[in-house]
């Protein structure tokens, strides 16, 4: 049927490259490793969009109007688990949903492997071997996350984007904070983990499958019987969203996250791997639809999570902290929209965000790269004049994010904000609302900071400071670009457009049996065109509130406001406190229960008990050993009574 | 001519003989009288070998009581060197002072 490549080999690219890279990278240089980690995933970008191109043009239509077969390819590969019961196929599965994914994690992900040449170079052979094979490795994970066919293959990427996390967080791990960073990333997003399993624990129970065809059909087929379990076990896999991407209340491995080289931020930590939880969500829309509750669930912490993380991004100095938290932020839009049933608007957010954002990140570590290091952007400004093109790509995909007409993320945005209005949910509408002006303010910010003004650091950074290699700038140019038109395959109808990427996931949505199509009420064009207005304005009093403090006044009215209120201003700069409660409630508690199992149960029990036992022994052969009186008329007595006993107790039992 | 004399007077004075041995083997101090005494109470055992195969009929019981006498005769030698020698070393053989292999 199709005469691309088979899907396996999209993710085994990576893998071999992996192996490649990894076992024999520091032996064989640079260049080999260069050679091979970005070939691999170039090779897998372009098979990935061969069977892409081949997958949405498979049916040409006369009108020349964009349109495609909407079929499920499943390409099963071998057996996995097989038991009488229960069975998991090693199976890849292309369908809307995942060609999207595949479509910017490939592209993304070789963008930023072309950057790493550049953003690397300067480290050790053995470093950058070992780099480059963690950022294949991601590449290879992912890919399966995103292409499986079941959840039991879905979780190995989900455990395998996390490893890869973990190590890459942990990349200068000579450092205690990037080690510790790596772990806390890790542990964290174990505890989202352990509710992800519990939701396939929970759907093999219901469904006696993992499967994802049989068990979306089942229950679209019959929801009576199964939506009363849907509800606890939306919540459990939503739970491993929170974990993985970032959620209240399981953020905070994010921030830390940031000790990790800029690229692998950019990759893993807002681009892709962050994104697998609203992937997962929009993945599994059909148990979600029949869980009402959990939706709301959804919504509300979406909703809480995006202003949340975005009041604490306007109190951080570090860029790259403020890049975490707004990406946070805009998961947080991400999971909205998917709460209040919008999925299309949250998967067409990841797919911009992924643009944009990969972009900043980018743009940061090239600024990084300049300032040989520095990232307190207190210590920045004026930059724009030395390094031109890192301002302007950084510049377009700060238009972007805030939502600035006619960029990607005006059109993700205003997707998003129309659907939670059109749901009736209007405090979300308004939080929201309110979240994107924040948006543009503190990520204009970081571009007044950082670029405008004059230089605040000092000389020998000014001197030193210089563009980046081209291998950094062409994926900024490019990743701006896609910032700009990225918007066009969701231009809604109001604007003229086609809304394509509505028509394009429409398959992944099974309809319900019984249940009424529809997705929600219809706005009239009025409403939509206020709504538009509204998104846009807070975007622009955002962004020209931050550029008058920050740009023209050198941050002085931040400081009078700080200043005038400096409890709320020093809660919001300590990030709530957030990471400190935890540590009161959480980490300190466990860190005594160890130390109780550790001190008590170990020391005191269990050696207690082996070493009891061995002073008994011993005391019972210091008092057994007088026995043995070296006269040998005393073992001979000793014979003589043994044997009468013996005698005695032979007699006796006859 | 033993099958004339009655079982239970055979196994009487192999059991006299035994307890003469057998006291003789607890009570006394010197290591050759409890050496002899020991060959006593091996003596008795023969003997009430010797009785049970004549009132059984069979032959088994006086071929047993050869191995006994040569498996003693070795004995005997290996003990009986070992005596040598320990007197050699502590100039008794009282074996209450021979007692150095003690707790």
């Amino acid at each position: 049927m199709s005469s691309g490549p088979p899907l396996w080999v999209i993710p085994a690219l990576p893998l071999g490259g992996f192996l490649l890279t990894g076992l024999l990278g520091t032996r064989l240089g640079k260049r080999f490793v260069t050679a091979v980690g970005l070939g691999s995933v170039a090779l897998a970008t372009v098979a990935a969009y061969w069977r892409l191109l081949e997958y949405v043009f498979q049916v040409p239509s006369r009108s020349g109007e964009f349109s495609f077969h909407p079929v499920t390819i499943v390409e099963r590969v071998s057996d996995w688990v097989a038991t009488s019961g229960f069975a998991a196929d090693i199976a890849f599965r292309l369908d809307p949903l995942s060609a999207l994914m595949i479509s910017f994690v490939t592209f993304v992900g070789f963008l930023i492997h072309v950057y790493s040449t550049g953003y690397m170079a300067e480290e050790t052979d053995a470093g950058y071997a070992r780099f480059f094979a963690y950022l294949n490795l991601f590449m290879f994970s992912m890919l399966v996350l995103v292409l499986a066919q079941n959840f039991l293959l879905l979780f190995v990427g989900w455990e395998g984007v996390g490893l890869c996390s973990y190590l890459l967080i942990g990349y200068s791990y000579e450092q205690e904070y990037a080690a510790s960073s790596g772990r806390k990333a890790f542990v964290v997003n174990r505890i989202g983990d352990y509710g992800f399993l519990l939701g396939m624990f929970g759907l093999v129970g219901v469904f006696g499958t993992l499967d994802f065809d049989r068990i979306f059909r089942s229950a679209a087929a019959d929801p009576a019987r199964f939506a009363p379990a849907l509800t606890l076990i939306c919540l459990c896999l939503f739970v491993g969203a929170t974990g993985k991407s970032a959620q209240l209340p399981l953020y905070v491995w994010l921030p830390d996250a940031m000790a990790g080289p800029t690229p692998v931020s950019a990759l893993i930590h807002a681009a892709t791997m962050v994104t697998a939880g609203v992937y997962m969500v929009t993945r599994c829309n059909v148990l979600f639809r029949l869980a009402p509750e959990a939706m709301a669930v959804v919504a509300v912490i979406g909703a809480a999570t995006a202003i949340f993380a975005a009041v604490i991004g306007v109190a951080q100095n570090d860029v790259k902290k403020v890049l975490a938290y707004s990406t946070i932020s805009q998961l947080g839009y991400m999971f909205l929209a998917c709460g209040v049933g919008a999925f299309v608007a949250g998967m067409f957010h990841v797919l911009t965000h992924a643009f944009f954002k990969a972009c900043l990140f980018l743009g940061a570590g090239s600024v990084m790269h300049a300032m040989s290091g520095e990232i307190d952007m207190r210590k920045m400004g004026g930059l724009k004049r030395k390094l031109p093109v890192t301002y302007a790509t950084f510049l377009i995909a700060t238009l972007a994010i805030s939502g600035i007409p006619p960029l990607a993320g005006f059109f993700s945005k205003d997707a998003i904000l129309t659907a939670v209005f059109g749901a009736g949910r209007p405090v979300l509408f308004g939080l929201g609302l309110f979240t994107a002006g924040l948006t543009a303010f503190y990520m204009f910010r970081v571009v007044s900071r950082v670029f405008e003004g004059t230089f605040r650091g000092t000389p020998e950074q000014e001197h030193h400071a210089h563009e980046s290699p081209r291998s950094m700038t062409i994926p900024l140019i490019v990743l701006a670009a896609l910032s700009v038109v990225g918007g066009i395959v969701g231009v809604p109808p109001l604007l003229g457009g086609g809304d394509r990427i509505a028509k394009f996931l429409a398959p992944i949505f099974l309809s319900i049996a019984g249940r009424p199509e529809g997705r929600g009420a219809e706005l009239l064009s009025s409403t939509e065109w206020l709504l538009l207005g509204a998104s846009v304005l807070v975007a622009v009093v955002g962004l020209l509130l931050a550029w008058k403090w920050y740009a023209k006044d050198d941050g002085r009215v931040p400081e009078r406001i700080a200043a005038a209120f400096p409890a709320a201003y020093r809660l919001v700069a300590d990030k709530f406190r957030v990471d400190e409660l935890y540590d009161a409630i959480v980490v300190r508690p466990f860190v005594a229960l160890a130390r109780f199992c550790w001190k008590v149960i170990d020391v005191l029990v269990i050696d207690g008990v082996l070493n009891a036992g061995a002073f008994l022994v011993e005391l019972a052969g210091d008092l057994l050993r007088f026995l043995q009186t070296g006269n040998v008329r005393n073992y001979a007595l000793g014979f003589l009574l043994g044997v009468v006993a013996l005698m005695l107790i032979v007699m006796g039992g006859m | 001519m033993i099958g004339s004399i009655p079982l239970s007077d055979v196994l009487l004075a192999s059991a006299a003989l035994f307890c003469v041995g057998l006291a003789g083997a607890l009570l006394r101090r010197n290591a050759i009288t409890i050496f002899l005494s020991i060959e006593v109470m091996m003596n008795a055992a023969n003997l009430a070998l010797l009785g049970y195969g004549a009132a059984l009929g069979t032959r088994e019981g006086q071929i047993l009581v050869f191995f006994v006498i040569a498996i003693a005769a070795a004995e005997a030698s290996v003990g009986l060197a070992i005596f040598v020698a320990l007197f050699r070393h502590t100039e008794t053989i009282d074996v209450n002072r021979i007692n150095l292999l003690k707790w």
